[in-house]
């Protein structure tokens, strides 16, 4: 028994020894809250050189963490003992932050930059004046689709999906506010309805959708419409610039009817550690050499009007990622539906998952 | 979870003693075992806004839920039973081979690398122009669709479960006492029957267990679902998961999670050893 005390007198002893060990390491390395900057962001949502060339202009150490869910990143800075000190959420996530008080205000004088983002994408709905909140990449959701592989279909409507030769020939994203979305689009609703009998017919037209459904995928769509494993699928419109990229015989299309218009902004959660930081960065990147060369890494759209022109023409020309204003006057951005309807959205969505072929 | 036959050694240790060892052990037990099933239970009983409530319990009985339940307890057994299937003989030649420890070291070997690796592995082995077709045309039959049927799902779950069901059979097998398939033959037993009446019998707790390895985690596969089956399968684990991470209606996945134990408690009791009186 004595041995069995000293034993473990011994393990609690080494245990402090490492802890201490550990953050002194870390603290002569400048690991420590006053010099490092912590970011979280998406998955592969950043030019890595930028991040280097960050670090060597501000002197502050970054560590780079990922999420990729805004439902798993909000889960993560609410319950704290974190020290995020940027992170990027959509739109329907910051209203959503900014209701539960998660977000520190943005202090604009410290973002000289900021005079270079196109006014068309400040001070939106879920965030006026952008006191917490500023642009990153913006985009829609649509069609990718490979002409070859689709005779003569065009998918200038949703309904296009519908198409009986394109049996088990779709991919979709697994979102239910993006299938939902759609699936209310097409009948002419809006994808923010509340409106039990519209949510219903929506869920019905989607059943009639499933013998097309070949599977609903994560961030697997990718590697696998590149691949032509399938010949549509609904996705992101950085997810599609992405496709294209891998393999050009397809394109992308934002159909009629209207769809998704999507913000991704930058944020400093109340779990910061370092909000001076946090605002040298945001400025770096609202600079538009360095907002231009992440557009050329991501591939989504940037709000950056001065990036855009520096930008070689076939990308910021692109109107199928960077569509007209009569495209984007009819895409509708999520509202932040509350948590009860958003649990209503997904239970209609496993409902059409669980439909067999 | 399977403690229920720890008894202690108690001739010659003095009572206080073995209760002091019994500490660490209760503690984990507490912790790690007690407390968060206590959690999930009472997080089950709040609704999304947070007020008291049963209605997660009524929602379950509802038909969707219904269905997944019943289609992840389908699942469940058709890839349990085709592990038993593979698995049984597998162990069975293993015992007879040269090299056992060898070739038993091989076919755990796949266990030690990440499990989603593996997965992704089989998206491209069975995707269209995967390592699957290729073959299926070269022989003539023409390319197939693999990926994202129930063939594929259940084939990936096997495949990944096959060495916690041999791994116990192996056991059993390796500690049946070889003359008594001999005094089978000699008293004229055809091997059919020597099969059925000697060694499955004598075989069956490793057989038992082995189901249990395979059942219960199977009953709540998620991450399968979607890469392999593309969603087209949707079990309670799928759902557990989206309600935490997605909806962040934690008491509705809490619940789910509640019927997963009630499930896993029978199925444990169902397959339990029930040969200790007769020792």
């Amino acid at each position: 028994m004595n041995q069995l005390v000293r034993m473990m007198v011994i393990v609690v002893l080494l245990a402090f020894a490492l802890m201490y060990g550990a953050s002194a390491l870390n603290s002569s390395q400048g690991y420590s809250g006053a010099n490092t900057l912590t970011i979280y962001n998406w998955g592969d949502y950043i030019d890595p050189d930028l991040i280097a060339e960050f670090e060597k202009e501000s002197g502050l150490k970054v560590i780079y963490s990922t999420f990729d869910s805004n439902e798993a990143m909000m889960t993560k800075i609410e319950q704290g003992g974190t020290t995020f000190d940027i992170s990027v959420p959509s739109e329907y996530a910051i209203s959503k932050m900014k209701e539960e008080n998660l977000l520190l205000p943005i202090d604009k004088s410290k973002l000289p930059n900021l005079k270079y983002i196109d006014p068309s994408y400040m001070n939106l709905s879920f965030d006026p004046n952008n006191e917490y909140s500023i642009p990153y990449f913006w985009g829609t959701v649509g069609i990718v689709y490979n002409p070859e592989l689709v005779k003569g279909i065009d998918f200038k409507s949703w309904n296009d999906l519908w198409d009986p030769s394109l049996r088990n020939q779709i991919l979709l994203v697994d979102g239910a506010r993006e299938v939902i979305g759609f699936g209310l689009n097409c009948l002419g609703y809006s994808l923010n309805d509340t409106n039990e009998e519209h949510l219903q017919q929506a869920k019905n037209k989607l059943k009639e959708l499933t013998p097309n459904v070949k599977a609903i995928v994560g961030d697997e769509i990718k590697l696998l419409l590149a691949n032509e494993e399938a010949a549509v699928g609904v996705v992101w419109s950085g997810d599609a610039a992405e496709i294209i990229d891998e393999n050009d015989k397809l394109t992308y299309v934002v159909p009629e009817e209207g769809s998704n218009l999507w913000f991704d902004n930058m944020v400093i959660p109340k779990t910061a550690k370092n909000v001076e930081g946090a605002h040298k960065f945001i400025n770096f990147m609202l600079d538009p050499e360095h907002a231009a060369q992440n557009v050329e890494y991501v591939g989504y759209a940037t709000p950056n009007k001065k990036a855009l022109e520096l930008l070689p023409e076939d990308i910021s020309g692109d109107e199928r990622f960077y569509p007209r204003k009569e495209v984007t006057a009819k895409l509708e951005v999520y509202r932040n539906l509350g948590k009860k309807m958003l649990a209503h959205y997904n239970d209609l969505f496993l409902e059409f998952k669980m439909h067999r072929k | 979870m399977r403690a229920a036959e720890a008894t202690f050694p108690s001739q010659n240790v003095a009572p206080r003693t073995r209760n002091f060892y019994l500490v660490p052990y209760l503690l984990w037990m507490l912790l790690f075992v007690a407390a968060p099933i206590i959690l999930i239970v009472y997080d089950s009983l709040f609704d999304v806004d947070g007020n008291f409530t049963f209605a997660n319990y009524g929602h379950f009985f509802t038909p969707v839920y219904m269905k997944m339940t019943f289609s992840s307890f389908w699942y469940a057994f058709l890839i349990t039973a085709f592990s038993l299937l593979v698995s049984y003989p597998a162990a069975y030649l293993l015992t007879r081979t040269k090299h056992k420890q060898l070739w038993l070291l091989l076919i755990i070997l796949p266990s030690w690398i990440n499990l989603l690796l593996k997965t992704y592995a089989f998206i491209g082995l069975f995707g269209t122009y995967g390592a699957a077709n290729a073959i299926l045309e070269t022989i003539g039959i023409g390319r197939q669709q693999i990926l994202f049927t129930d063939f594929s799902f259940i084939f990936v779950s096997v495949y990944i479960f096959i060495p916690f069901m041999i791994l116990p059979i192996f056991n059993a097998l390796e500690e049946l006492n070889p003359s008594l398939i001999d005094a089978a033959r000699d008293l004229g037993a055809s091997p059919w029957t020597t099969f059925r009446r000697v060694i499955f019998p004598l075989t069956i707790n490793g057989v038992k267990s082995g189901c249990q390895a395979v059942f219960i985690p199977a009953l709540s596969l998620f991450m399968i679902t979607r890469l392999i089956a593309g969603n087209r399968v949707i079990t309670l684990g799928t759902a557990i998961e989206q309600h935490f991470l997605v909806t962040q209606d934690w008491g509705m996945g809490a619940t789910i999670a509640v019927f997963l134990i009630i499930a896993m408690a029978i199925i444990m009791i169902l397959t339990g050893n029930r040969a200790r009186g007769r020792r």
